[in-house]
C-alpha cells in the first residue's frame, strides 16, 4: 500500500484516497468554440505515458480535497503532489531531479 | 380521527439498541455508545472559523486534524473548509440558527447531520490496537496525539476518529454502518475476552 | 511406536512432554519442541510423498521453510484441514493428524510411478508440445486428466472453522529474522529508544544459533546468548513476534507478516485467531533473513534419506533426531564438515566425506580428519541406490576433464549434501532492490536499495559468525538513525568455537553415466532435472525467464528456494555464458504460502460487507418481507400476506396503492444538501434543467449528465431556500453523484460559494402514495395547508410531522397523489408506525420495491441504470424536455451537440405491448425487426423493464429500440430460445398519460 502525500494533510495511506483520472484535462465547456474533434479528444483521449504522468487524486476519506499528482508509471512511485488549481509542473525538470 | 402522534414527539430509536456492546474484553477495549447529539456540518470561506466563535464560544480550529472544545461543544477540522460541530442534543433547535447569525457576514453552509452520524467511545489500553484492525493510520500517541481528529477508514467504513485521551477515542460513523463497526470491533477485540 | 532414531541426549525438546500424533494413519510419539519432520525422522520415517510429475518416492530435503518434498495435509477434520504444509515447519502438538499427498493408492505403492518408467516421453515442455491439438481437447480431456494425476494436496471440503484477524502496525525499525544478525540488529535499534519490531518465522528466536552447539558468543554458549539477548530486547520494549513470517515486501516499506497464533496448540483457545496478518509500515527495515543451503545436482539425488547437510545437523542438535545410523556426506562447502563433526559427536557413523573440491583445506577439514573421519577430495556422488530409502551411494573420483572414474559403492542409510549457501534475498528483491552477482561468493547479494532497508548477515553474503553479528549490529544502528550509511560495527561480538565457511558449487555435478538415462534433480518439487534444463537450452531458450517457464523450474510452491542457483549454473555452463548475463528470475510475494483465511480476515459472514438497514427495517422483518439487495442496502421487496406468492403480493400492493393508499420506505434514496449563496448557479451547471427561477418551496425533476453527455443520475430536487437545495439521487448512485459534484465544484467551479453535504442518512423517508394519501397524513402534519392549491404536486415544505421536524415533499414516483415525509432518522421508525396506524382507516398497504418498480413502469418513469446503461443520452430516454436549451453551459452540454448524439438510429425509449397480453418479456432480451432471421441476427434493441401490470391487467415492457420513436405502431420481435415473441411498439407511458391523477 502506497503512502500518498495529500497537499493539505501530508502523508497518508493509499486506502484514504481515490484515483480520479488524468490531470489537467480541459473540460469541453459549451461556451467555448470547439470543433467536434477537439471535444472528442478532450472527452476520450488520454496520454497513458511510460514514465512521469499527471493524475488527479482525491483524499476522499480524509480532507476530501481533489489534488494533482505526478507519478512514475514505471516505478509506481509518486514524484510530487500539488493542490488543484496550481499549474502543471515541468515534468522534464522533475525527471532530471529524479535521476539525480 | 386519532391524533395520538401529535401529542408527543415521535420516539427516538438508537441504532445501538440491541447491539452487543458489552464484552469480557472490555478491560482491554471497551465500546460504549454515546448519547444523541446535535451535529452540524459547517462549511465556508475563510473567516468562518473566527466568526463562529461568537456562537460557539471558541473559533473553529484551522490546523490539519485539530479539534477545539468548550462549553460542552466540540469542533473538528475535517478539511480546509469543513468542520463538524458537536453539541448536546438540547441545542438541536437553537445551535444552527445561532451559528447562522454569527456567520452571516461570510459565505457559508450549515447542514444538520445530527441523525446522520452516531458515535461510540472506544477506550482501554488496547483501544488503538483494536482500531488498527481496520484503520491503517499510525495511532501511536506521538503520531496521533490527544485532540487529533481525522476522517479515515475502518475496514470498509469511513469514520471520524477523535482521540479524547491517551487510551480513548470517539468514533463517529454514518448510522447504518454502526452495526458493522460494532461487529468488526467485537471481532477484533475477541482475543482479549 | 518407538523412536529408534531419537538421540539419547541433547536437543531443544522437552522429553517430559510426550506428544502423540499420526501420519498416514500410523501412530507415532514425539516431544514438545518437535516438528512433524523431526518427530518422524526420530521415528525412522523418511518416505514422505511422491513427486509431482514422476511420482518418485521422496523424503525430507531440508529442516525449514525451503522444504520442497515433504508436503503434508494436516488436520483431523475437514473444517480444520490445511493441505501443502511443509513438514519441517509444522510444530507438533498432541493429537496432530497428518497425511502424505500425491499418492494413490498408497505412499509405498503408487500407481502414478509408471510416469517414472516412461519419463523419456515426458521431457521439458512436454505439455506444451503434446496437448496443443486439437484445441478443444485441452479443456475437456487433457487438463482434467493432468490435474487428477498431478496435484498437490486436496482442498478441504468444509468451511474453515477458524478465525483470522488482520492488524496494521507502525514501527520505526522492523527487523526481519531473529538469527544472529537480526538479534544484533534489534539490539542496536533498541538502544535508540525507537519503536522496534523483530519478527521470525520459527517458534523461538535464534535462527542458526539454535542448532549451533559449539559456538560461544561473548563467552557464553550460543543458546544462552540468544536467551539473554531476547530478555534484553523485551526489557527495552522491542516487540518480538515468533512464528511470524514476513512473506511480502510492498511499496513504501509496508511488509506483510503472517503470525501463526494457534496451530501449535492441541486445543486452541477459541478466542484467539488461528493466524494474525500484520500489515506493518516500517520507517526502516533490516532484512536478516539468512541463507539457504543448496543441494548438489548428482544422479538420483532425490531418494528418501538424502538431505541437506546442515538440515541433518539441525535435526540432530536441535531436535535430537538422527537422520540415519551411517551417513555419507557429499559437499563442496566447509559447512558440511560441521555436520560431520556434530553427527560423530552424537555417535553417528560418518562413513566418508566426499568433497568435490580437489584440495579442501582449513580448520574444519583438519578437525574432521583429526576425528578419524575419512575424507575424499575431488570426489563426487555419481549415483545412488535404494527404492524407498537410500542404501548405497556411488562415489567416483573426478577425472578433472568433466568426467568421473569408476564408482565405489558405499553403504549408508542417509546421504547428506551441501552445495554451499544462497543468500535469502527474496524480500530484498520483492522490494525492487537490485542484486549483484558476487564472483567471490558465487552468489547474488543485495546491491542497490529502492526502499529504506538494508540487509545484514547471511542474506547479505556475510557468513562468519563474528562478522554476521557485527554486520547485524551496524545495520540495526543505521536503521535506528534512519541512514543508509553503515558505520563500521560499533560493537564487536567476540565469538569462539566456530570457523569461517567457504566453498560451494553451482550447477550439476560431473559424472560419466549416460546423461539421457539418469535423473539429477534440480527442482525437486516440480521434478525438473539437469537434463531438462540442458534440453531447454538446446531448443534455443537463453533467458532464465524463458527456461523457467519452459521447464517449470523454480515455479513450484517453494519458488525455487533450493533450486534457482543450480538451474542458473546449469544454463550458464550449457550456453557458455556467465551467470549475470543469464539473469535471475523475479522473486514474488509470498515468500512462503499464505492461507486464504488470513487474506480474508474478518471479511466473511456478517462482516463481509456492511449491511445498511433503514430505520423501519424491523417493521418489514415483522411483516415477513423478503429483502432486495440494492448496493449495501436491504430494501423490503414485498410484504406477503399468508399464502401469497410474490406475484400475488405485488399485484395486491399496486392495486391497493392506486385505489386507496400505500406506503413505501424510500429512506435509501440518496440525498445531498446543496447550500450557499451560489447554490442555484452550481445546480445550473450540474443538472440539465433550469434552476435559477425555481421558486422556494417548489421541486423539479433533475437530470444529471456526465461530461460525455450520457445520463448519470436523476432525482427530484426541492428548493428549501434561495441558497438551499435538497437533492435526491438514485439509491445506488449517491456516493458517485456526490463525488461527481465535488469534483466539478473543487476543480472546475471553485469560484462558486456553495457546499455539498450528504444527508442520505439524516432523513428517514416514508412515501405515502395513492388517492387517499392526503387523508392519511393530514392528522400527522402540523400547521401545513395540504390542499392542492397550497401544496401542489412538486412542492416541499419544512414543518413538523408527529411532533418532530420534517421536510414534507409532495412528489410521486407512482403517478398517484403522493407525499414523501422526511424526518430525522432516529424518529423514522416511530413516524413510519404512526403513518401505518393513521392509514388503517383507509386500508393503507405497505408496498415494496417490486410494486414500486411496476407502478413507475406503468407510468413510463425510467430508472437510471435500468433503462440507461451509460450510453443513453437524455433525449434517448425521453428526457429531452428536461434540457435547459437556453442555458449557456452545463456539464455535458457540449457533448450533446456532437452529431452522433442526434443520429436518427439511436436507441430510444419506447413501450412494448406483447401480442399475447399474458406473455411477460424477459429483461435484457434482444429485439429484432424481422421474425425470420439468420444467426447472427441484426439486433435493433433490448428490453429494459418488463412486468405484468396489475393496473392494465396485461404485460407491459419498456425497451431501448433503434429509431424507436419513429416505429410507433410497428411490430417488432423478441427471439427466445423456444419461440419468437411479437410485440407492438407504443409510447412508454401506459397509464394516465395526461397525469391527471398527480394533481387534485
Amino acid at each position: 500500500m502506497l503512502i500518498i502525500r495529500c497537499p493539505i494533510c501530508g502523508d497518508r495511506p493509499e486506502l484514504e484516497f481515490r484515483y480520479g483520472g488524468e490531470g489537467h484535462v480541459a473540460r469541453p465547456a459549451a461556451t467555448e468554440a470547439l470543433d467536434d474533434q477537439t471535444v472528442a479528444d478532450r472527452l476520450y483521449m488520454r496520454t497513458n505515458p511510460k514514465g512521469l504522468t499527471v493524475e488527479r487524486w482525491r483524499h476522499v476519506h480524509g480532507c476530501g480535497r481533489f489534488f494533482n499528482a505526478v507519478r512514475d508509471t514505471v516505478s509506481d512511485f509518486f514524484v510530487t503532489t500539488y493542490k488543484a488549481g496550481e499549474p502543471r509542473p515541468d515534468l522534464d525538470a522533475l525527471k532530471k531531479e529524479a535521476v539525480r | 380521527m386519532a391524533d395520538i402522534a401529535l401529542k408527543e414527539p415521535a420516539l427516538r430509536r438508537s441504532v445501538f439498541d440491541g447491539l452487543p456492546l458489552a464484552s469480557k474484553a472490555a478491560a482491554a477495549c471497551a465500546l460504549e455508545p454515546l448519547p444523541p447529539a446535535t451535529r452540524l456540518a459547517v462549511r465556508g470561506r475563510p473567516g468562518v472559523a473566527e466568526a463562529a466563535a461568537a456562537a460557539l464560544g471558541f473559533p473553529l480550529p484551522t490546523g490539519v486534524c485539530q479539534s477545539a472544545e468548550g462549553g460542552g461543544r466540540a469542533a473538528f477540522w475535517l478539511g480546509p473548509d469543513e468542520w463538524l460541530v458537536i453539541a448536546p442534543e438540547a441545542e438541536a433547535a437553537t445551535l444552527a440558527p445561532t451559528l447562522e447569525q454569527a456567520l452571516a457576514g461570510v459565505p457559508h453552509a450549515i447542514v444538520d447531520v445530527s441523525h446522520r452520524n452516531v458515535a461510540l467511545t472506544v477506550s482501554g489500553p488496547r483501544a488503538a490496537y483494536v482500531l488498527n484492525h481496520g484503520c491503517p493510520r499510525d495511532l501511536s500517541l506521538s503520531a496521533f496525539p490527544v485532540g487529533t481528529v481525522s476522517r479515515t477508514i475502518l475496514g470498509k467504513v469511513e469514520v471520524v476518529l477523535w482521540r479524547t485521551g491517551p487510551e480513548s477515542f470517539r468514533l463517529e460513523c454514518w448510522r447504518t454502518f454502526a452495526e458493522w463497526v460494532v461487529g468488526f470491533l467485537n471481532e477484533a477485540r475477541r482475543e482479549f475476552e | 511406536m518407538s523412536a529408534p532414531f531419537r538421540l539419547a541426549t541433547g536437543g531443544r525438546i522437552d522429553r517430559s512432554k510426550p506428544l502423540r500424533f499420526t501420519f498416514d494413519g500410523a501412530a507415532y510419539t514425539g516431544f514438545e519442541g518437535d516438528t512433524l519432520a523431526s518427530a518422524l525422522i526420530a521415528g525412522g520415517v523418511h518416505l514422505m510423498g511422491r513427486s509431482f510429475k514422476y511420482h518418485r518416492p521422496r523424503g525430507f530435503l531440508t529442516a525449514g521453510p525451503d522444504e520442497p518434498n515433504a508436503l503434508v495435509g494436516v488436520g483431523a477434520s475437514q473444517d480444520r484441514y490445511t493441505p501443502n504444509l511443509r513438514a519441517p515447519v509444522v510444530e507438533l502438538h498432541d493429537g496432530l493428524v497428518a497425511e502424505s499427498q500425491n499418492r494413490w493408492p498408497s505412499l509405498r505403492f503408487d500407481a502414478g510411478a509408471v510416469n517414472d518408467l516412461f519419463s523419456r516421453f515426458l521431457p521439458a515442455g512436454f505439455y506444451y508440445k503434446t496437448f496443443m491439438w486439437p484445441k478443444s481437447f485441452w479443456k475437456t480431456v487433457y487438463e482434467p486428466k493432468i490435474r487428477s494425476m498431478a496435484g498437490l494436496g486436496k482442498a478441504p471440503t468444509a468451511p474453515d472453522a477458524d478465525r483470522y484477524t488482520q492488524v496494521y502496525a507502525h514501527v520505526d525499525v522492523l527487523v526481519v529474522g531473529a538469527g544472529p544478525a537480526g538479534l544484533a540488529a534489534a539490539l542496536a535499534a533498541a538502544e535508540s529508544g525507537r519503536r522496534v519490531m523483530l519478527a521470525d518465522e520459527q517458534p523461538e528466536v535464534g535462527g542458526s544459533l539454535l542448532h549451533d552447539v559449539t559456538a560461544t558468543i561473548e563467552g557464553r554458549p550460543a543458546a544462552a546468548w540468544v536467551a539473554e539477548t531476547l530478555a534484553a530486547l523485551e526489557a527495552k520494549g522491542v516487540q518480538v513476534l515468533t512464528r511470524t513470517t514476513a512473506f511480502g515486501y510492498y511499496p513504501h516499506n509496508m511488509l506483510g507478516l503472517l503470525e501463526r497464533v494457534t496451530d501449535h496448540y492441541a486445543n486452541p483457545d477459541p478466542k484467539l485467531p488461528r493466524e494474525r496478518l500484520w500489515q506493518v509500515r516500517a520507517g526502516e527495515v533490516v532484512l536478516a533473513t539468512g541463507a539457504i543451503e543448496r543441494p548438489l545436482v548428482f544422479p538420483e539425488n532425490d531418494r528418501p534419506g538424502i538431505l541437506l547437510a546442515d538440515a541433518a545437523r539441525a535435526y540432530a542438535n536441535r531436535w535430537a533426531a538422527s537422520v540415519g545410523k551411517r551417513v555419507v556426506i557429499a559437499t563442496a562447502c566447509d559447512s558440511a564438515y560441521r555436520t560431520a563433526l556434530d553427527l560423530k559427536a552424537h555417535g553417528i557413523d560418518v562413513a566418508v566425506v566426499a568433497d568435490l573440491r580437489p584440495m579442501p583445506i582449513g580448520p574444519l577439514v583438519d578437525a574432521v580428519r583429526a576425528a578419524g573421519i575419512r575424507v575424499e577430495a575431488g570426489t563426487a556422488v555419481t549415483g545412488t541406490r535404494g527404492r524407498l530409502r537410500v542404501r548405497v551411494a556411488h562415489l567416483s573420483r573426478l577425472d578433472g576433464r568433466g568426467g568421473a572414474h569408476a564408482p565405489e559403492p558405499v553403504a549408508c542409510d542417509a546421504l547428506l549434501m551441501s552445495g554451499g549457501w544462497t543468500p535469502t534475498v527474496h524480500l530484498f528483491s520483492q522490494s525492487r532492490g537490485k542484486l549483484r552477482f558476487d564472483e567471490g561468493l558465487q552468489a547474488y547479494v543485495p546491491s542497490v536499495s529502492v526502499e529504506k532497508e538494508r540487509s545484514a548477515g547471511g542474506c547479505n553474503g556475510v557468513f562468519d559468525l563474528a562478522a554476521v553479528l557485527a554486520d547485524g549490529y551496524a545495520a540495526g544502528e543505521s536503521a535506528a538513525r534512519a541512514t543508509r550509511v553503515r558505520a563500521p560495527a560499533s560493537r564487536a561480538f567476540p565469538v569462539d568455537g566456530t570457523h569461517p565457511v567457504t566453498g560451494g558449487h553451482l550447477g550439476a555435478v560431473p559424472h560419466s553415466r549416460n546423461p539421457s538415462a539418469v535423473k539429477a534433480f534440480v527442482d525437486f518439487q516440480n521434478d525438473v532435472t539437469a537434463k531438462d534444463l540442458k534440453l531447454a537450452t538446446r531448443e534455443g531458450l537463453r533467458s532464465i525467464e524463458h527456461v523457467k517457464r519452459y521447464t517449470t523450474t523454480g515455479m513450484a510452491t517453494d519458488q525455487g528456494k533450493t533450486s534457482n542457483m543450480n538451474a542458473l549454473g546449469i544454463v550458464s555452463e550449457a550456453i557458455k555464458a556467465p551467470i549475470p548475463q543469464i539473469g535471475l528470475t523475479t522473486f514474488r510475494a509470498p515468500y512462503t504460502p499464505v492461507t486464504f483465511g488470513s487474506f480474508a480476515g474478518a471479511s466473511r459472514g456478517d462482516l463481509f460487507d456492511p449491511v445498511r438497514k433503514t430505520p423501519s427495517h424491523s417493521f418489514a422483518v415483522e411483516k415477513g418481507a423478503p429483502f432486495e439487495n440494492v448496493g449495501q442496502w436491504k430494501r423490503a421487496w414485498w410484504y406477503p400476506r399468508p399464502g401469497e406468492d410474490q406475484h400475488a403480493a405485488v399485484r395486491r400492493e399496486v392495486k391497493a396503492m392506486r385505489s386507496s393508499v400505500g406506503m413505501f420506505d424510500a429512506s435509501t434514496l440518496g440525498k445531498i444538501e446543496v447550500v450557499g449563496p451560489d447554490a442555484a448557479a452550481f445546480m445550473e451547471m450540474l443538472y440539465t434543467n433550469a434552476w435559477a427561477k425555481l421558486g422556494v418551496g417548489r421541486c423539479r425533476y433533475g437530470v444529471m449528465l456526465r461530461e460525455d453527455g450520457f445520463v448519470m443520475d436523476d432525482g427530484v430536487i426541492g428548493r428549501l431556500a434561495a441558497d438551499r437545495f435538497h437533492v435526491t439521487t438514485t439509491t445506488g448512485g449517491a456516493p458517485r453523484v456526490l463525488n461527481h459534484m465535488e469534483d466539478y465544484l473543487q476543480t472546475e467551479f471553485p469560484h462558486l460559494a456553495v457546499w455539498l453535504t450528504s444527508i442520505t442518512e439524516q432523513w428517514a423517508v416514508t412515501a405515502v402514495q395513492g388517492p387517499k394519501a392526503r387523508d392519511v397524513i393530514a392528522a400527522l402534519v402540523e400547521g401545513v395547508d395540504l390542499s392542492d392549491a397550497a401544496l401542489p404536486h412538486m412542492s416541499v415544505v419544512e414543518c413538523r410531522v408527529c411532533g418532530v421536524p420534517a421536510r414534507l415533499f409532495r412528489v410521486s414516483f407512482t403517478g398517484e397523489l403522493g407525499y414523501e415525509i422526511n424526518v430525522p432518522a432516529d424518529h423514522g421508525a416511530a413516524v413510519w408506525q404512526a403513518v401505518y396506524e393513521a392509514g388503517q382507516a383507509y386500508g393503507i398497504t405497505p408496498y415494496g420495491t417490486e410494486a414500486m418498480h411496476v407502478a413507475r413502469a406503468e407510468k413510463g418513469y425510467i430508472i437510471v441504470g435500468q433503462e440507461t446503461d451509460g450510453t443513453a443520452g437524455p433525449d434517448d430516454v425521453g428526457l429531452g424536455w428536461a434540457i435547459g436549451k437556453a442555458k449557456p453551459d452545463f456539464v455535458g452540454k457540449r457533448a450533446l451537440a456532437r452529431p452522433a448524439m442526434g443520429a436518427a438510429d439511436r436507441k430510444q425509449l419506447v413501450g412494448l405491448l406483447t401480442e399475447d397480453p399474458a406473455t411477460v418479456l424477459e429483461e435484457g432480451a434482444q429485439i429484432v425487426a424481422d421474425p425470420v432471421f439468420e444467426v447472427p441476427a441484426r439486433m435493433i434493441g433490448h428490453v429494459t423493464s418488463a412486468y405484468e401490470s396489475p393496473t392494465l391487467d396485461r404485460s407491459i415492457a419498456l425497451a431501448m429500440v433503434k429509431g424507436g420513436r419513429a416505429r410507433m405502431g410497428e411490430t417488432i420481435y423478441i427471439p427466445m430460445p423456444d419461440r419468437v415473441i411479437a410485440a407492438k411498439v407504443v409510447a412508454p407511458v401506459f397509464y394516465d398519460q395526461e397525469g391527471a391523477r398527480l394533481n387534485g
